[in-house]
């Protein structure tokens, strides 16, 4: 092998780094578009994207175009209805997934070896196989609320949240992670009386942190991003979330300085929110991989 | 008590499990099973009428091909009929295709493909021309999105995976893509890809000091489907890069050393060390990327809505719109099976040619 001299390892260091920046860029542009451009009137972001001022906040720069934003669309509501969708679908997610494979785990029950395998056989059904036959279901299902026995789903929470709660994937995560766990732990508290409820809870639980957090991250992308499902079965706007939300922005007369804003609005706090916890999302991504 | 007795209890697993079994049943096992039932109904999403049992006319309906061969016109005296541009003359494709009796199997189809063959001229007709462009799209998305994104995530992961000071920042740039929403990629990059404001066309144009002829990205039936996959491939493929480094990072550093002892190039160190050692996780995504890409959606109803020219009709975009759009649930359930019995096969395609070889 040739003689690496110091200069030769400076240069290759730098040729690495260029390569690393000029990738980070190609990630980075809309992005940066985007936030940039909600700041400038229409004109401007217009003729802005013939230069380099596209990703620069210069020129005229105001708040405009959010006002406009929350004048056009009623956005406080379209961000409530999301945030309570996927909160509510995240934590009973994680109660409803965890204590299954806490079941599958740890007790030896008849039926327990074919119920997983079936739940593990869904993996391979792609939602959008089934979107259509479950709008023809939830289009006819019974509920009983306040004012009584009704049917038809439509246009409601419940529809958004009940069918994402339990998903082969969350069981599978937690099964993985419980194998994992010392078993003679739980042996131990039943010999001393514990029932399974506080096994469950006051054992298994306070030791599942990095598994809840990547369940919950995993849920929390897909439901915050919903787009095909409310968009068949919310036509209601009381109950709209965000992502089919942006269909006002395109009715008359469209305004990209104020779509800019509403993307800027409905994505920033999930960036920021990335950022604070990049490692617990990038390890919850990778362990959908590592033993699958 | 004996170790089975404390952990057995048929009461307690079914009560821990149920929850999570039965909402998997309703929402998931049912609608699959009522997905291939309703295939063979007319069942509609409200209707007056009872819905009928219709064996395969779905099926029909959707898949329905034929071929006819045309021979071109000739004269009474057997000479070919030519127009003053000396192109043959055939007969139009109507007479076969419209209450002809002879061609009964033809009735209501409608030009897909054809090609000349010597003089003659070979049609292939379709009962729905449309859903076949959506399959033949899909697939196109599907061939190629799948093998590209996973090599440039693989390609971002060996990156990734060096020592560097500040690594850890362009692991989270090449990521963040994954966690915004593929709506609000599509709706950015329709401005990117737009025909004459387009960030696209102006970059370019500023790198060929605007040499280069704008190009309206998405309006075009040529490069439609093309500027999706890019995007799409953009948006997801920090995704694969992370689940290839949990791969890499699973090699023992012991085989970096011994290779490096044995004066290994870089790419026999690929080769023989890091490839072998990433078998499972090259299975697993390809398998993950290609569910994913069958599934695509969001991008054609915000980019392009299936035109121009149905070039960018998918399998779910033609589900979604007969299925909701025009409240046919048999025939969004046909085409959902239809989806279901591809993604199958092909997976169990990629199983059978990355198995285990002895």
């Amino acid at each position: 092998m040739a003689q690496i001299d110091p200069s030769n390892r400076g240069l290759r260091l730098a040729v690495r780094y260029a390569v690393l920046v000029l990738i980070a860029v190609i990630f980075i542009f809309p992005l940066v578009f985007m936030v940039v451009s909600s700041f400038k009137p229409d004109q401007q972001l217009l003729s802005d994207t013939g230069s380099l001022r596209a990703f620069l906040p210069v020129g005229d720069i105001s708040f405009d175009n959010y006002a406009a934003a929350f004048q056009r669309a009623p956005v406080r509501l379209f961000i409530f209805n999301s945030v309570l969708v996927t909160a509510v679908t995240v934590v009973l997610s994680l109660l409803v997934c965890s204590l299954a494979a806490f079941a599958f785990v740890f007790l030896e029950w008849r039926g327990s070896g074919v119920l997983l395998s079936i739940i593990l056989a869904t993996l391979i059904v792609p939602f959008e196989t089934i979107a259509i036959p479950l709008l023809l279901m939830v289009n006819q299902l019974p509920w009983i609320g306040f004012d009584g026995l009704s049917f038809g789903w439509l246009n409601s929470y419940r529809v958004q949240i009940l069918p994402f709660v339990a998903d082969g994937l969350t069981i599978f995560l937690f099964v993985q992670y419980f194998r994992d766990l010392p078993r003679e732990l739980i042996e131990a508290s039943r010999v001393e009386g514990a029932s399974w409820w506080m096994i469950y809870r006051r054992i298994v639980m306070p030791l599942a942190g990095p598994v809840l957090a990547t369940a919950a991250i995993l849920k929390f992308l897909v439901m915050y991003n919903q787009y095909l499902w409310p968009l068949m079965v919310v036509q209601e706007e009381t109950y709209r979330p965000v992502m089919v939300g942006l269909q006002y922005f395109f009715q008359l007369n469209r305004a990209w300085g104020e779509i800019m804003a509403y993307l800027s609005l409905i994505t920033l706090p999930v960036l920021a929110f990335y950022f604070v916890l990049q490692r617990a999302f990038i390890s919850s991504i990778a362990s959908t991989g590592v033993k699958g | 008590m004996s170790r089975s007795r404390l952990t057995q209890s048929n009461r307690a697993g079914w009560a821990m499990a149920l929850p999570g079994f039965g909402l998997i049943a309703v929402f998931i096992i049912l609608p699959f099973f009522f997905a291939f039932g309703l295939s063979f109904t007319n069942q509609r999403l409200i209707s007056p009428n009872p819905t009928e049992w219709v064996g395969l006319d779905n099926y029909r309906q959707l898949m329905g091909m034929g071929v006819l061969t045309l021979e071109p016109e000739r004269d009474d005296e057997g000479t070919l009929i030519r127009d003053e541009d000396g192109a043959l003359a055939y007969p139009r494709l109507r007479n076969f295709t419209r209450g002809n009796p002879d061609y009964a199997h033809l009735d209501g189809m409608r030009e897909w493909l054809s090609w000349s063959w010597g003089e003659n001229q070979v049609v292939v007709l379709a009962r729905d021309v449309v859903f076949m462009t959506a399959i033949v799209n899909t697939l196109t998305f599907v061939l190629i999105v799948a093998p590209v994104q996973a090599a440039l995530a693989l390609g971002l992961a060996l990156l990734i995976n060096q020592r560097l000071r500040g690594i850890n920042i362009f692991r989270t740039i090449y990521f963040m893509p994954v966690v915004v929403s593929i709506v609000v990629v599509s709706l950015l990059w329709r401005f990117i890809y737009d025909g004459n404001d387009g960030l696209l066309n102006n970059i370019l144009s500023a790198v060929t000091f605007g040499a280069f002829e704008p190009v309206d990205w998405l309006g075009n039936p040529d490069t439609a489907l093309p500027a999706i996959m890019a995007m799409s491939i953009w948006q997801a493929v920090g995704f694969h890069m992370v689940i290839w480094l949990a791969g890499l990072q699973t090699i023992s550093p012991t085989l970096y050393e011994a290779a490096e002892i044995e004066g290994t190039s870089r790419w026999q160190t690929f080769r023989y060390v890091t490839w072998p050692g990433l078998r499972n996780t090259a299975v697993l995504i390809l398998i993950v990327i290609t569910m994913q890409a069958f599934a695509l959606f969001a991008q054609i109803d915000v980019m392009t809505g299936g035109g121009p020219l149905d070039s960018t009709q998918t399998i779910v975009f033609q589900a979604v719109e007969r299925g909701y759009g025009k409240q046919d649930i048999s025939g969004g359930s046909t085409i959902s099976v239809l989806l279901f019995l591809l993604v199958l096969t092909i997976s169990l395609i990629q199983r059978y040619l990355t198995r285990e070889r002895n």
